[in-house]
């Protein structure tokens, strides 16, 4: 069994290894996902790729051979380290309904998400959001100010977006570490309201999959 | 159903599956790897000089694989996976990798130019020859407590 040696007991020869968290980076196509994790990774971000077969999906009849097992999508991907003990994962990945496949992968265990938005292709989000509130994952949606384009206020967006009061909603600019890090902290902060709250409450049941 | 597609029409995408031989799963991964499980390096019992340190325990219960781990900084000595014929140079390059540090999953396909779905198997592989096992990540649905997101977003911060 993979994870038997893993157990207790062998922790003890060697420092714990460290906990490992990830967060996930949605957006439409171009709108700056690349940009933001190398914003803020310590490792120029890699790219991984998915095979669409190796998910098991169903093929759908009208798809041919080749399209079957061809299919395959890049994965941005970056690490911060917070410390010895905590290293935090970034992924980034198209937001295509025909990609999400890829999305159940990566959102079981996710800590959060940013959506990323480019106020010119506000519907290129869309799929985004409702993904992640379907699944109760905790997600900021990041404004992404291109130059040229318009500013909305944050909330003329949350109207737009119709995303819920505890949603929230930052304009950034995915090319500045700053900015990108004020997002992930924003992000996890809503994960730690989330977890906050449902310990007060009933333990909440497991987020429909 | 993952053995569906590897059929005779498949066609040449098959090619990074070859070291596979093609199997898109290993006996390993009925627990399906995490793409941020972290791949740890281990020595392994009755096997060459990397594990000196550990011979004499002829116990042989498997608690003692992470005994003699090897987390140490310095230079390793891979002659012991090189000289291993049973497996392939991509194999040898995960151990490699993971003796100088814990690598997780998506770190060491990027890291090998491979797509995640063959690293998986060959991490499988390397599982079941004991040459590396697997930490498991926070289980799904199950975040981390309030303390842990804490100390995360103190880190960001600091960036
Ligand atoms: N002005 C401005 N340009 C940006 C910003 N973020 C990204 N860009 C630029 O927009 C272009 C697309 O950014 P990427 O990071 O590649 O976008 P992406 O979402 O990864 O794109 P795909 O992977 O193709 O979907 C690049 O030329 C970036 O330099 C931003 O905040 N402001
Ligand atoms: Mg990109």
């Amino acid at each position: 069994m993979a994870f038997g040696r893993s157990k207790r007991g062998a922790s003890k020869a060697t420092p714990a290894e460290p906990v490992t968290l990830k967060l996930l980076v949605a957006g439409g196509f171009g709108v700056g996902k690349t940009t933001l994790v190398g914003s803020v990774s310590e490792i120029k971000p890699l790219r991984t790729e998915e095979t669409l077969t190796e998910a098991g999906r169903p093929v759908d009849d009208t798809a041919g051979v080749e399209s079957k097992s061809t299919t395959t999508v890049a994965m941005d991907f970056g690490r911060i380290t917070i410390n010895d003990g905590l290293v935090l994962y970034l992924f980034g990945t198209p937001g295509q309904d025909r990609f999400w496949f890829l999305w159940d992968e990566l959102a079981q265990g996710a800590l959060g998400a940013v959506v990323l938005v480019d106020t010119r292709r506000l519907e290129d989000s869309f799929a985004g959001i409702d993904y992640f509130e379907r699944r109760s994952i905790p997600f900021t949606v990041a404004v992404n100010h291109f130059d040229g384009a318009e500013v909305y206020p944050p909330d003329a967006i949350r109207e737009a977006l119709d995303l819920d009061a505890e949603v929230p909603v930052l304009v950034c600019d995915a090319r500045r570490r700053e900015s990108v890090r004020d997002v992930l902290v924003s992000v996890v902060e809503h994960a730690m309201r989330r977890a906050v709250a449902a310990q007060q409450t009933e333990p909440r049941p497991a987020p429909a999959r | 159903m993952t053995d569906r597609w590897f059929d005779d029409a498949a066609g040449p995408v098959v090619r990074p599956y070859a070291m596979t031989r093609g199997r898109t799963r290993s006996s390993s991964d009925e627990v399906r790897l995490d793409l941020i499980a972290l791949v740890i390096a281990q020595s392994r019992d009755g096997e060459g000089p990397a594990k000196a340190q550990e011979t004499g325990d002829g116990g042989g219960d498997n608690h003692q694989g992470a005994a003699g781990e090897d987390t140490g900084g310095g230079a390793h000595d891979n002659t012991d996976v090189l000289a291993d014929n049973s497996l392939a140079p991509e194999h040898v390059d995960i151990v490699v990798q993971c003796r100088r540090a814990p690598q997780s999953v998506a770190e060491l396909a990027a890291e090998l130019d491979l797509p995640v779905g063959v690293v998986r198997v060959l991490i499988g592989d390397l599982i079941d020859a004991d040459w590396v096992r697997v930490s498991r990540p926070v289980p799904p649905a199950e975040l981390p407590d309030e303390s842990i997101l804490r100390e995360v977003i103190d880190g960001l911060r600091a960036l």
